[in-house]
């Protein structure tokens, strides 16, 4: 550490260049900013939004006061959510799950129904959301959580930044000291053991909500093949005092179509995960601390690495990393949410697994993290960087995209994640050792250059750049025995599903319109279902970016995707505007493991199912879709939260025996 | 600002000495604890909002009345909240047909429990007697509202309604569709946009009204932000099922 004076000494020179004004450019030219950078961390300076409103005041980039220390704090690993039997008191609460919802009104709560199952945009629809396949797989494992708020979470040890107030998940019991964490916990589940998951509404009201965050809950598990009723979209929230019953064949798809009974293999999932999906509020309600992961397994992807696929055994060498960029209010060190920015938002206080910049004690052996982006708004670049080396390169592999396990893994040395996505890595401390000689700890850094919730720009920092974000310190440790798969042999995983020729090709184009984000020129709507896919059908959607200054994450439910082709559009609509800042072509470079050859401008590692696509700048991106098993409506919809809340959504539907072919929906 | 030297820079700066500790942390990483002097205040949510968002600039009525947008407009209300001008050809004549819709749709509660509020985009040219005019014409029995440019413009950038680029945020087309929804005593803000479907407008500002009033635990209810308003909000009537084709 530097001494007390010259620490004083920086932050002095900080605070007076600050008042004095200068930019980031013109401290670059200055050549201020060469060297070890200290004088003037990132946030401090690069503040480009809103410019003319701009003040030291207001909760927005660069103005969040930080933790005295990183990298001091252990990075917590969430608790798994426990199982429950069918007499514990959250499951017999109004009624026991039931294939149809208990709407059953409920005296103690303003007769509201015990359920929140079959309401549809908080108006009860008599009939609807029946579990489908309930009686065919009945559920075999039971949970419970219940959603609440805790006014004293910690994001760091530093007693100069207060406790925080969030809503999270619980471990689902009714005890008070059972608060709701971020993350919430994690759930664990396996093919063919079907389960049901019921979830409380027990939030404080409206006005407690400390400026940000609506009472009212869905929850999606994110990417699973679920049916409408169960899979928490955007119009299926329910109420304060209100349960939920989510419930879940625990079968690949396909299971009632070209897989009967349990589904193609190949389309086994392994890391998802759960957040908040309220229509209109999901940004502020996940930024509130609504996300936890979900994982499962099945009989190769075991979660044990003396069978199956022998990948790092859960949860000892198989850990789960949720990366969120959060702002803190510089009036009250509270996370801040502003309301009133409808662009997108990014933080410049870095947490981990809901604690800043912390460090994880690793052995010397081989690790699978499954690395999430939690939005709400920034893309990553992610690298391992030694520190004290930062020229170093460090490969690792990538396992699995979107939670799906690629054909063989993939050596990288980065990969870009947008919000929503996943990529499950596998890191060999024993090769980073051998690598980073007497050093004894590198970090996950994030290396992308991104000044607003547009998109990134197309500049990738060096490591150790005082721009880039460190995210995680992993400290390694002594050897341990490691029966793992070593990704350098070439282990094969599953098979990508069969493309084959689609029914109809259609084109969905996201843009920006009259202030609001809109897909074929058309807004989110809950009473609107825009067009209906044939069930068991396969078909191409074409996503559309005719914008070269805006990158979108594009989510769809049901079933996952493939990318066909990544084609540059440039020119082609009339959107695009010289007028406009252009940030140029800058696609996904793959992260060194190479762009397919047999799938246009497709990096490697994104040869793989995937359930969001990141729609980068004049870019046309091909999917391959099936949609089978469930009938009903499910949305697409932006994952940068904030564009999602403004309208970027469409619900569609699956219906047996309907021909609908509009191409442009 | 003018050219300088590193030289300049720093003096003007009152830099003197060596800017970091030779093995210091990272720049990404904060300064050390020893450096925090932070001053938090226990200031609410609502307040901060009030304060960021919610500027009590001078605006006038279409009937030439003076009013204060926080104090007068705002302030322990349901808003809706919506920019066009009077010339407007494009956007705002189809927005401002689709809340008179949507006002019909709420059954008199607009004036009553949820106020609408139309702020001019050209306050240089938009008289009182303007958007009176436009909206009589439109149908629309709600508030208008011009005031000072630059009171309009800070107004505008504080409510959100604004572009990065300069030459889009001139575009006042740009500002017009959307349609800002807000509980301003519950801290409780949402976005829909001007050119969706009426039916859908009515519904999401009905939904931002009355759903944070459902629901208890333990028995706590959310308080009715407009009880003093002495009349009982209806529950949103039973919906048609929504899967019809």
């Amino acid at each position: 550490m530097a001494n007390r004076r010259d620490v004083q000494q920086a932050l002095n020179n900080r605070l007076e260049l600050v008042k004095a004004g200068f930019t980031r450019r013109d401290l670059i030219k200055m050549g201020l900013m060469t060297g070890a950078g200290v004088l003037i961390p990132k946030v401090g300076l690069t503040h480009a939004f809103g410019a003319s409103l701009h003040d030291s005041s207001g909760c927005d980039l660069g103005n969040s006061p930080q933790p005295a220390q990183v990298f001091v704090d252990p990075m917590p690993i969430p608790p798994e959510l426990p199982a429950r039997p069918l007499t514990d008191p959250g499951l017999t609460f109004g009624a026991p799950p039931q294939i149809c919802p208990n709407n059953a009104p409920n005296p103690n709560n303003g007769n509201l129904p015990f359920e929140g199952r079959g309401q549809f945009n908080g108006l009860l629809v008599q009939g609807s959301d029946c579990f489908q396949f309930f009686n065919s797989y009945p559920p075999q494992k039971y949970f419970v959580e219940r959603i609440r708020a805790n006014p004293n979470f910690r994001i760091t040890s530093d007693t100069n930044i207060p406790a925080q107030l969030i809503w999270g998940f619980n471990l689902g019991g009714t005890v008070a000291t059972d608060v709701g964490t971020f993350p919430g916990p994690t759930i664990v589940s396996h093919y063919q053991e079907p389960w049901l998951i019921r979830r409380f509404n027990e939030l404080p009201t409206q006005s407690q909500n400390g400026g940000f965050g609506v009472p009212e809950m869905s929850t999606h598990l994110h990417n699973f093949h679920s049916a409408p009723e169960s899979d928490g979209g955007p119009c299926r929230w329910f109420f304060r005092g209100q349960y939920f019953d989510y419930y879940f064949t625990a079968q690949q798809a396909g299971f009632a179509s070209t897989h009967q009974p349990n589904g193609d293999i190949n389309e086994s999932l392994s890391t998802m995960w759960y957040h908040d999906h309220r229509i209109d509020h999901t940004a502020e309600n996940t930024y509130k601390g609504l996300e936890g992961f979900h994982l499962i397994f099945n009989q190769f992807d075991t979660g044990n690495e003396a069978t199956g696929f022998h990948l790092p055994t859960y949860p000892t060498y198989d850990i789960p990393i949720i990366l969120n960029d959060k702002l803190l209010d510089p009036s009250t060190g509270k996370i801040c949410f502003d309301t009133f920015n409808f662009k997108g938002l990014l933080g410049d206080v870095q947490l981990a697994n809901g604690i800043v910049q912390p460090f994880l004690n690793v052995n010397k052996r081989r690790y699978r993290f499954r690395v999430l982006n939690g939005g709400p708004s920034r893309f990553y670049e992610l690298f391992l960087t030694d520190p004290l080396s930062p020229s170093t390169v460090i490969p690792f592999w990538v396992i699995a995209n979107d939670g799906n396990l690629l054909p063989t893994p993939l050596q990288v040395t980065s990969f870009r994640i947008g919000v929503a996505e996943r990529y499950d890595i596998i890191i060999d401390f024993n090769q980073v050792k051998s690598l980073i000689g007497s050093h004894t700890a590198v970090r996950l850094e994030n290396r992308l250059e991104q000044d607003d919730g547009q998109g990134p720009k197309c500049n990738i920092f060096a490591g150790g750049d005082p721009y880039g974000k460190y995210c995680v310190e992993f400290r390694i440790g002594a050897s341990v025995a490691d029966g793992s798969v070593d990704p350098a042999s070439h282990p094969v995983f599953y098979q990508l599903p069969a493309v084959v020729a689609p029914r109809i090709t259609r084109n969905f184009e996201f843009d920006r319109s009259n202030g609001q984000w809109v897909i074929n020129d058309r807004f989110a709507n809950c009473n609107e279902l825009r067009f209906t896919v044939t069930q068991n059908s396969a078909e191409n959607w074409v996503l559309i970016n005719p914008r070269s200054d805006w990158q979108h994450p594009i989510h769809i439910h049901l079933e996952e995707h493939q990318i066909l082709s990544r084609i540059n559009n440039s020119g082609r609509y009339s959107s695009r505007d010289s007028r406009f800042s252009s940030r140029g072509d800058c696609p996904f470079g793959g992260g060194g493991a190479g762009i397919s050859t047999t799938r246009a401008g497709v990096p490697n590692v994104e040869v793989s199912r995937k359930d969001v696509t990141q729609l980068q700048f004049d870019e046309n991106a091909t999917l391959f879709f099936r949609f089978r098993d469930f009938q009903g409506d499910w949305p697409m919809h932006c994952h940068n939260t904030v564009h999602e809340d403004h309208a970027m959504m469409l619900l569609f539907q699956v219906q047996p025996n309907v021909i609908d072919n509009n191409q442009n929906p | 600002m003018e050219t300088m030297t590193r030289r300049k820079l720093l003096a003007a700066a009152g830099v003197t000495t060596a800017v970091a500790g030779t093995t210091s942390v990272f720049a990404q990483e904060p300064t050390p604890a020893s450096t925090h002097h932070y001053n938090f205040k226990a200031i609410s949510p609502r307040e901060l909002i009030q304060k960021r968002h919610l500027p009590n600039v001078e605006l006038i009525t279409q009937d030439g009345k003076k009013v204060r947008f926080y104090d007068d407009l705002v302030k322990d209300r349901r808003v809706v909240i919506q920019f066009m001008f009077a010339r407007c050809e494009e956007v705002c004549p189809v927005i401002t047909h689709h809340l008179a819709e949507v006002q019909k749709m709420l059954k008199g509660r607009v004036g009553r429990d949820i106020f609408f509020y139309s702020i001019t985009l050209s306050p240089e040219e938009d008289t009182p007697r303007d958007l009176k005019a436009f909206a009589r014409m439109h149908g629309a029995d709600w508030t208008f509202l011009t005031g000072k440019p630059d009171d309009i413009l800070h107004l505008r950038k504080s409510l959100g309604f604004f572009y990065n680029n300069p030459k889009e945020d001139a575009d006042r087309n740009n500002h017009s569709g959307m349609i800002l929804v807000g509980t301003e005593p519950l801290t409780r803000w949402a976005m829909c946009q001007g050119g969706a479907n009426p039916d859908w407008i009515a519904t999401v500002i009905r939904t931002e009204a009355d759903a944070p009033l459902q629901g208890s635990v333990n028995g706590i209810t959310q308080a009715d932000p407009a009880v003093h308003l002495n009349e009982p909000l209806n529950r949103a009537a039973p919906a048609v099922h929504v899967h019809r084709e």
